[in-house]
């Protein structure tokens, strides 16, 4: 297939949606569905007679503002979500009224949604583009939005290594949480000598409070599949594997979806784009352990044995799935590859700050007004993702504290929030990036309790193969609960804090090394809480 | 006359452990080397003979210029490395995962038939650990005494895996293995079902052999009479190893 003829399908189906004079656009994401958007897009395509020249209705992906779901987008055929007319808490009742307005200069003002609010004009949408958009069980959809073009770009006028110097150029960093140089990894797997070699995608998602890779599945499901393709053509693998877990299962279906028509339209599968290019992608599914989302763990997993990782070197690049070389990066970060390919690497790496380029994906939780789906440049300062894109704390209450990163990461107490969100910055305070969950607290929350929730996380999943790990989270967690109970002493405290020591230096893979994290953080910045429940 | 014996494609390099010059082959980890050259380094999972695990982590030890520890069941040898294997802070450290390890399980050494001949109790006095600072796992495990020759106290298991280890890759039969997660990991015998029903096992106990505490043990032995050999071992992987 030429670059053309791809641009001239695209050209095509633009100009059949077009003949619709609207497009209402129903959130079908979990988190919508989950407040009945279903019944919501039955009512409304029960309002529409079935070959309506005037009007269709179709489900989309995330639009962001889970808080407000379900979310109804009234729009023209190819506007962005921006310039939509947008309806929040939308019931099935509402249905006709929509359907009324149609055409109509003003929104209905009960259920008006402003696009031109801080949530959406301050956000910067890469990864999240066409989410809220496209049909994510539409091949047609994303081929309209230019999907898969930066595939047959890649593969009929670049070589691998000029797609690696893209990536490179690119400054893209790991997007699961290690923030490890995408195009170093691709290079060093490309360089790897070998007839088989592997692509595999982390979709195993499990940060308490953390939904971005779900989100990017379940919206835009062809954006990974192309990016995974790209990796493959780049460093010379002919099989991938999405290892996504099983509490995923709309992700999953639209993910099993995609594949078939990719391969169907001859994206996937052998001689891609008329080249001698093949790749192939299987899913896989995990059993709900949050360390199968380490990479050594991940492998065992997708192998068929226990998830359970081992020590490294040698590295997946070295030795991977079934000993051969193996690529692995998170979802997010292959979202990320078809607007490089396409855009240039020189143009990303203009995006956000000196180490840390482009855009971040957050899930805003927590005690704050909008929770959902954000996307910022790096470099954004926390204070403005909280006050203006978040909409502060409800009623007005003061921020205490932001956690990121999940059970490996930490507290960023009122006094950082000006910091920006980059890589080195927020390990500078103690924490990490992670893979972008963000979750807000008031001040009503308790920093010891914060720490023994994700103790009890952290030995509740552990693997149970190293001893640091098994047991230490589990006198942590122990020692957690006697001073949260206020029957610790001092000697407690110390011991805690020892113990934190020695499991972050012995442990065996990232999940023990970074389990005291919480504890970590919350003692530097709010000692005077543990101290105060102190009996000595 | 036959040509010159073609040459090894592994190199050797030279590194220090503890100011000590020592030589090895590039591809021998530092455990190996130390254990030639009588250079104490504790484990309870590692066993010459088996596959490594990494998973106790009392071996771990400073390189110098590395911010990281490292296990050195696990890390290979460099040129020019320098190695610490005995300083304070790995003192301190093997001393709390000995602890830690003691409070999992119920490890009451008065009442052990591997009293005397414990790998886990020597190595608690080698580290100096003679009291508990932290509370034992209030959790209690049913004794296996099933089969006719051995027995099974997980509440005596450290979890190490040279049970399962051995059973897979010496004996060939992988009646060992995991289940479950974190502290409530368990070896189990098949489907976890009682060792006299596994259809697997073949009974050859080198999984009692090589278990360095008093989880698995013969049948018939009283407090402290379970002494174990595990001389076996290297014998029989050497002689497996292709020549």
């Amino acid at each position: 297939m030429h670059l053309d003829d791809l641009a001239e399908q695209a050209a095509t189906i633009r100009a059949r949606d077009a003949e619709t004079a609207h497009e209402i656009r129903v959130c079908m994401a979990a988190s919508c569905q989950s407040s009945g958007s279903g019944q919501v897009l039955d009512a409304l395509r029960a309002g529409v007679e079935p070959q309506s020249s005037s009007c269709r209705v179709k489900g989309v992906g995330c639009m962001g503002l889970c808080s407000a779901g379900p979310l109804v987008a009234v729009a023209a055929p190819g506007d962005t979500l921006n310039a939509s007319r947008l309806y929040r808490d939308v019931t099935p009742a509402d249905a006709p009224a929509i359907l009324d307005n149609l055409g109509k200069p003003d929104p209905i003002e009960r259920l008006h949604c402003p696009t031109d609010q801080p949530f959406f004009t301050a956000q910067h949408r890469i990864v999240l583009e066409h989410s809220g958009q496209i049909d994510p069980d539409s091949l047609d959809d994303a081929i309209a939005v230019g999907g898969y073009s930066a595939l047959v770009h890649a593969l009929t006028e670049l070589t691998p290594g000029e797609v690696i110097r893209e990536i490179t150029t690119s400054g893209l960093r790991g997007r699961g949480g290690g923030g490890y140089p995408t195009g170093l990894k691709w290079s060093t797997v490309a360089k790897m000598p070998g007839p088989q070699k592997y692509i595999v995608c982390n979709a195993d998602e499990g940060d308490p409070g953390a939904f971005m890779d779900r989100a990017v599945l379940e919206s835009d499901p062809h954006r990974v599949i192309e990016g995974m393709a790209i990796a493959a053509y780049a460093v010379g693998a002919s099989k991938g594997y999405v290892y996504v877990r099983a509490e995923y299962p709309l992700a999953v279906e639209r993910l099993t979806n995609a594949i078939r028509k990719a391969k169907r339209a001859g994206f996937l599968g052998s001689q891609i784009a008329d080249t001698q290019f093949s790749f192939e992608i299987e899913l896989r599914l995990g059993a709900g352990a949050f360390v199968c989302g380490e990479e050594t763990a991940l492998m065992a997993s997708i192998q068929g044995l226990r998830g359970q990782p081992r020590p490294r070197p040698p590295y997946p690049a070295e030795a991977g799935l079934w000993g051969c070389p193996t690529l692995i990066n998170n979802v997010e970060t292959f979202a990320n590859i078809a607007p490089i390919v396409r855009e240039g690497g020189a143009w990303f790496a203009a995006l956000g700050t000196e180490g840390s380029k482009g855009t971040k994906v957050f899930a805003l939780a927590g005690t704050i007004v909008n929770t959902g789906l954000i996307e910022v440049p790096m470099g954004t300062r926390l204070a403005h993702i909280i006050e203006v894109i978040g909409g502060g704390i409800p009623g007005g209450g003061r921020v205490k504290a932001v956690q990121t990163g999940g059970p490996s990461g930490g507290c960023i107490p009122r006094a950082h929030l000006d910091t920006p969100v980059d890589y080195d910055s927020l390990k500078g305070l103690g924490t990490i990036m992670g893979s972008g969950g963000m979750i807000v607290m008031d001040e009503r929350s308790s920093m010891v309790d914060v720490a023994r929730y994700f103790m009890e996380f952290c030995m509740t999943e552990s693997c149970g193969k190293c001893v640091p790990c098994r047991t230490g989270t589990q006198q942590m967690h122990a020692l957690l609960e006697r001073i949260a109970a206020a029957e610790a002493g001092r000697a407690e405290l110390a011991l805690l804090e020892e113990l934190c020591e020695v499991v972050q230096a012995t442990s065996l893979c990232g999940l023990g090394q970074t389990a005291p994290n919480p504890v970590l953080s919350t003692l530097r910045y709010f000692r005077d809480e543990y101290e105060s429940r102190l009996v000595d | 006359m036959p040509g010159p014996a073609s040459q090894p494609k592994v190199r050797v390099v030279t590194f220090r452990v503890d100011d000590q010059d020592l030589s090895a082959r590039e591809d021998e980890t530092l455990i190996e080397v130390c254990r030639e050259h009588r250079i104490p380094i504790p484990s309870l999972c590692y066993l010459e003979g088996l596959s490594v695990w990494g998973g106790c982590r009392l071996c771990m030890v400073e390189i110098v210029g590395q911010p990281r520890l490292a296990a050195a069941c696990s890390t290979r040898v460099i040129e020019g490395m320098e190695v610490r294997t005995d300083t304070e802070r790995l003192r301190r450290y093997r001393r709390i995962l000995v602890e830690l390890l003691f409070a999992e399980r119920a490890h009451v050494c008065s009442v052990c038939v591997s009293n005397g001949h414990c790998e886990l109790q020597t190595l608690a006095q080698r580290c100096g650990v003679d009291h508990m600072r932290m509370p034992r796992r209030p959790v209690s495990y049913p004794v296996d005494s099933s089969h006719e020759m051995f027995r099974l106290d997980h509440d005596r298991c450290i979890l190490c895996t040279r049970c399962v280890r051995v059973c897979d890759e010496i004996e060939g039969a992988h009646t060992w293995d995991v289940m479950g997660r974190g502290s409530d990991c368990r070896v189990i015998t098949d489907m976890a079902q009682p060792w006299a029903e596994s259809e697997t096992c073949t009974s050859c106990g080198k999984c009692v052999q090589v278990c360095p505490t008093g989880a698995l043990v013969k049948q018939g032995t009283s407090v402290g009479e379970m002494v174990k050999d595990q001389h076996f071992l290297p014998i029989l992987a050497r002689r497996r190893q292709p020549r």
